[in-house]
């Protein structure tokens, strides 16, 4: 068994308004060394698997075909362990 | 009884010594009442389905002698209170289905998801019928829109209603929100949900035949909302706010594929009794469907789809994981019944059967874990007739003068106010966040007196709305009480359509109190004289009680759902202005009446004295007098007289039909301030053509309606009033609209 | 002509396209499920709005991997008419029938109201009765409507003439106004509008009644044609 943790984020030459919002919010609480703030997706995943190599080349496709929209997002996974 | 070893439950002699069954809101008598069903001390998963069955949410155990007092019965009625929800005839073999239910408390603690799993809740209520949803309506209190807590609730419960409803495609197409202090920290959701039926699908929740398989449909159970139906009946403490884990999360795919699957199912005429999991879950569900039958059921615990593991039977029959249906068909049926669930991708798992010895047998693991007398359960519970007592504020309100103010002479600006009164102010702030398009039916929108939406295939059409003023209510409750279900009929007639039916929400504080249940009783009490002098029936509803905070009690809040029918599409009336020269007519009589009216919350900063009188007599008078002019082709436009009084309702007409409109009154010895902002009841603004006005005002004359004439609609995108030929008011439409639409958007941002 | 509305699992606006179709043309027009997977026996294939498989993930992506996406794409290949609405647009452009992505509004909020939209495209099979620059108004009802693409795709949509609608007052922050786009050959619209919802009197508008008549008129003029040969 192997435990994958994948990110998606918005591009950064995208504007991701969630992030926009979140960020005002928190100057607004007088966090004010908020320089930027991106938010994005987290994804737990458990592989039944324990070929690491495998396993990061499936992750790929699936973040590539499914869990990403490469349009708009970066993704970034990492194997735990 | 065999008792759960494998978790640390108490047993039954603990639950029984250290009197756990309290914390629970169990109290001591029905404790031992409890015993005496049995014949023995509960154990811990019986006095939890008793908890939670014994629950004001569940038995109504203080309101049941108020809710008798209410009318229920009526040529059209075909179902009236006591199933998921009632249903009125609406001819051609078509019947609506409608109820209102509140989720006040699990909104207060997590807005998002207490909104959300309340619009769900109702909409499972409608489909469980047999009906297929087409409209769904709310009604919010939130405190005074100022704090960033109430700017959060507000904002939450909305995005729960949107994310919800719009998810699932039904179009939320009306509703009210207002502000006032006495909502801070208690905020109230009320969700209403209408639907439409062919006489021979009407379904109901009984588990009919004994030895027939009982099926659960949807997702699997998890730990949520565990006692959220006796939470529902608690006040609100700090530690509820804590206490976030009683709080469900809502789905509204799975809803949407649950409600398409059961309708496939009911409509293959297979079904033979089917009912929601609402409140308290898989207990509630399966008590009553046993007790409606007159039978026992047995349910296998082992079987129940389950999302977490190690789950007791005490936590799965509590359970309020959301989207869940119970049914029963016969064993010959269940392939069929499987297939359609697998072809929508929903969970049915045959968890229960149906027996004949009266009794709710709980299986877990192979022993028996649960036996109760399913009647105990369900018609035992012991009904309190609490005490009343007048309160000291309705006999000091006795001497309150409200034509004692000193006179507003800026009017312009006292109508400013008024209009940028959030409970005033236009709503499309809420609203817009809300699909009301979906399914192409709705005719009239929302902000409108009343929502209208087609019914397919006829000329027909049903209009809806909810409405209470709680400060009448609070102010005086039985007058309160008619004022809410004469304005709710007033607004479904201004739409063009004949009141059917109401659903009611009675919010109100603790009924421990003498003074609050002295409010239940009045408002019940007006409320059913109302009901019944304007033949609109109560086919359903929903209590919630214990609506405190730190603060006190929140006003006394009984919503008035109604549903009205227009006859031929070419009746619907909206409250705009058609068309400059149309004739202006005021229809009632205006007396100096500023009592929990929103000019004297707004301008004098009080809500006091009495509220403005009414005559259900005269009400009625108005309501036929009016319908029937609609109906006969004479009227362009129909606005309700409510909150801000003449002067609003002349102003909503014209920033509504983008039109101004010269208006001129007669004093008749009324100050101006309360000629124009005064909200006596029984009035409404009409329109008509200059060609069909003479028509229209011999009609009302006729009707016994006291109609004056007073002025036009005018192209100019001015408003202007003249009292006794003396200009009071004058401004331009666009101005009163800004100020109007701005309101909301610029205290939430 | 013949007209299919596919059906996803929470798809909620496939009754109010049927309903557009039979009511305006009188053609005939069928459900069709997602796990199907022949589409040969349609004309015209209708995406409608929604919420399909909850909009869990992102709207669309997930919709786009049902079997009969993969006759989705075929049938565009073909040439055969493809009209994707609201949830529709963002399935097909998670599928790449189209280019760009939506994202969330910039308010942040669901907007349901009438918009103002001018008809920038009137030579596809889906506008050619509307006049080109003509003003219509149609409702939107979404919360992730916001249309994006890199400059380069936008040029080559503005090159090809693929800007099918633009806003009059942007409602949710989409570049260059973008409501609805086509792909270069012009038989595949996306578009966050519900035409489908200004049909008739009573409903608020009438305007979306000619993309569905142009469709049946393009359709004829290309049967037509087609006989003649």
């Amino acid at each position: 068994m192997i435990k994958a943790t994948v990110h998606v984020t918005i591009k950064e030459s995208v504007l991701d308004p969630q992030g926009a919002t979140v960020q005002g919010a928190l100057h607004s609480l007088g966090f004010n060394e908020v320089e930027s703030l991106r938010i994005g997706k987290f994804m737990e995943i458990e592989l039944d698997t324990d070929n690491r190599e495998e396993a990061e080349q499936r992750l790929k496709v699936m973040c590539e075909k499914l869990l990403a929209n490469t349009v708009v997002e970066d993704y970034r996974f990492e194997l735990e362990g | 009884m065999t008792q759960q070893t494998s978790v640390k439950e108490p047993t039954a002699e603990q639950v029984a010594e250290q009197k756990l069954y309290q914390q629970m809101g169990v109290s001591d008598t029905e404790f031992d009442l409890i015993c005496g069903f049995l014949g023995r001390k509960p154990n811990y998963t019986e006095i939890g389905v008793f908890s939670v069955m014994w629950s004001e949410h569940c038995a109504y155990k203080n309101s049941k002698p108020l809710l008798r007092r209410f009318p229920t019965d009526g040529p059209r009625v075909l179902m009236g209170p006591g199933e998921g929800a009632g249903i009125v005839d609406i001819g051609d073999n078509q019947a609506v289905v409608f109820k209102i239910e509140s989720h006040n408390h699990p909104s207060a603690v997590e807005p998002y998801q207490g909104a959300a799993t309340g619009v769900g809740g109702i909409i499972r209520d409608i489909f469980s019928m047999g009906a297929r949803p087409i409209a769904s309506l709310n009604s919010l209190r939130f405190g005074k829109l100022e704090s960033e807590r109430v700017k959060y609730l507000f904002e939450h419960v909305v995005a729960g209603i949107a994310g919800y409803g719009n998810c699932i495609g039904i179009p939320t197409v009306g509703g009210e929100v207002m502000f006032d202090e006495s909502y801070e920290g208690n905020p109230l959701v009320n969700a209403m949900c209408v639907g439409l039926i062919d006489h021979d699908k009407i379904q109901r929740g009984v588990a009919k035949g004994v030895g027939n398989p009982v099926f659960y449909v949807g997702p699997p159970t998890g730990r949520d909302g565990i006692h959220g139906a006796t939470f529902a009946s608690e006040e609100l403490t700090e530690e509820s706010e804590a206490r976030k884990t009683a709080v469900q999360v809502g789905d509204p795919f799975m809803e949407k594929l649950v409600m398409e699957s059961c309708l496939e199912l009911i409509d293959s005429g297979i079904v033979l009794g089917i009912q929601d999991m609402g409140a308290a879950g898989l207990t509630c569900s399966s008590s009553e469907m046993a007790s409606k039958a007159g039978n026992g059921l047995e349910l296998y615990l082992d079987q129940v789809p389950q999302r977490e593991s190690g789950m007791t039977p005490y936590e799965m029959m509590l359970s309020e994981s959301q989207e869940r249906m119970l049914f029963v068909v016969e064993p010959k049926d269940e392939a069929q019944a499987m297939e359609i669930f697998e072809r929508w991708g929903v969970i049915c798992a045959k968890v229960g059967k149906v027996t004949d010895d009266g009794r709710l047998k709980l299986f877990h693991h192979g022993e028996l874990v649960g036996d109760m007398p399913v009647h105990a359960l369900v018609d035992e519970c012991p009904v309190y007739n609490k005490p009343s007592a007048v309160p000291a504020y309705y006999e000091q309100m006795e001497g309150v003068d409200t034509t004692g103010y000193n006179e507003v002479t800026d009017l312009s600006g006292a109508l400013k106010s008024v209009l940028a009164s959030p409970t005033v102010a236009s709503k499309a702030w809420v609203y817009d966040q809300y699909d009301y398009m979906v399914r192409t039916s709705t005719a009239v929108r929302p902000g409108s007196d009343a929502a209208v939406v087609t019914v397919p295939g006829t000329r027909k059409a049903l209009a809806m709305t909810t409405d209470c003023n709680s400060r009448f209510v609070y102010l005086d409750p039985e007058v309160g009480g008619k004022i809410a279900v004469s304005e709710a009929a007033r607004n479904i007639v201004c739409s063009g359509a004949e009141p059917l039916a109401i659903t009611d929400n009675l919010n109100f504080g603790s009924p421990e109190k003498p003074e609050i249940f002295w409010q239940m009783e009045k408002s019940v009490d007006g409320m059913a004289t109302a009901c019944r002098a304007l033949e609109t029936p109560v086919i359903g509803g929903n209590v919630s009680l214990y609506n405190e905070n730190a603060r006190g009690s929140i006003y006394p809040t009984p919503v008035v759902g109604m549903v009205g029918l227009v006859h031929d599409t070419d009746h619907i009336t909206t409250q705009a202005f058609k068309q400059a020269g149309d004739v202006l007519f005021l229809l009632g009589e205006t007396k100096a009446e500023l009592g929990g009216s929103e000019f004297q919350y707004i301008v004098h900063g009080k809500t006091e004295g009495r509220p403005p009188a009414l005559d259900l007599v005269i009400e009625k008078q108005l309501l036929d007098g009016v319908l029937g002019a609609i109906q006969g082709g004479l009227v362009q436009s129909a606005h309700d007289l409510s909150e801000g009084g003449l002067a609003v309702a002349l102003a909503e007409s014209c920033i509504s039909g983008k039109l101004g409109a010269d208006v001129e009154l007669a004093s008749n010895g009324l100050r101006n301030d309360l000629l124009l902002f005064s909200e006596s009841q029984s009035r409404i603004l009409l329109s008509a053509t200059a060609d069909n006005a003479d028509a229209l005002a011999s009609k009302l004359e006729a009707a016994g309606v006291p109609v004056t004439r007073i002025g036009q609609v005018a192209a100019t995108k001015n408003l202007t009033i003249q009292v006794d030929g003396k200009q009071v008011l004058a401004e331009e439409v666009d101005a009163l609209r800004q100020v109007w639409e701005d309101a909301i958007p610029c205290l939430m941002n | 002509m013949k007209f299919a509305v596919l059906v996803f699992p929470g798809s909620n606006c496939d009754i109010d396209c049927f309903k557009a179709v039979e009511e305006t043309l009188g053609e005939p027009v069928d459900y069709v499920w997602h796990t199907a997977t022949d589409l040969s026996a349609y004309d015209c294939i209708l995406v409608p709005g929604g919420f399909s498989y909850g909009d869990y993930l992102r709207c669309g992506a997930i919709s786009r991997f049902a079997p009969v996406m993969n006759e989705v794409v075929k049938a565009a290949e073909q040439g055969k008419y493809v009209l994707g609405i609201c949830n529709g647009f963002q399935i097909l452009t998670e599928a790449r029938l189209l280019p760009g992505a939506l994202l969330r509004n910039e308010s942040m909020k669901f907007r349901c109201h009438d918009t103002v939209l001018t008809v920038t495209n009137n030579e596809t099979p889906f506008t050619l009765d509307y006049a080109k620059d003509e003003e219509i108004v149609i409702p939107i009802a979404h919360g992730e409507g916001n249309y994006y693409c890199d400059e380069a795709t936008l040029e080559q949509l503005k090159a090809n003439n693929q800007i099918v609608f633009q806003y009059g007052d942007n409602p949710n922050g989409s570049l260059h106004d973008i409501a609805g786009i086509c792909n270069e050959r012009g038989n595949v619209v996306g578009m966050m509008p519900h035409p489908e919802r200004a049909v008739n009197e009573l409903l608020g508008s009438t305007d979306g009644k000619k993309m569905f008549t142009s469709i049946l008129k393009a359709w004829r003029d290309q049967h037509d044609a087609a006989n003649i040969r």
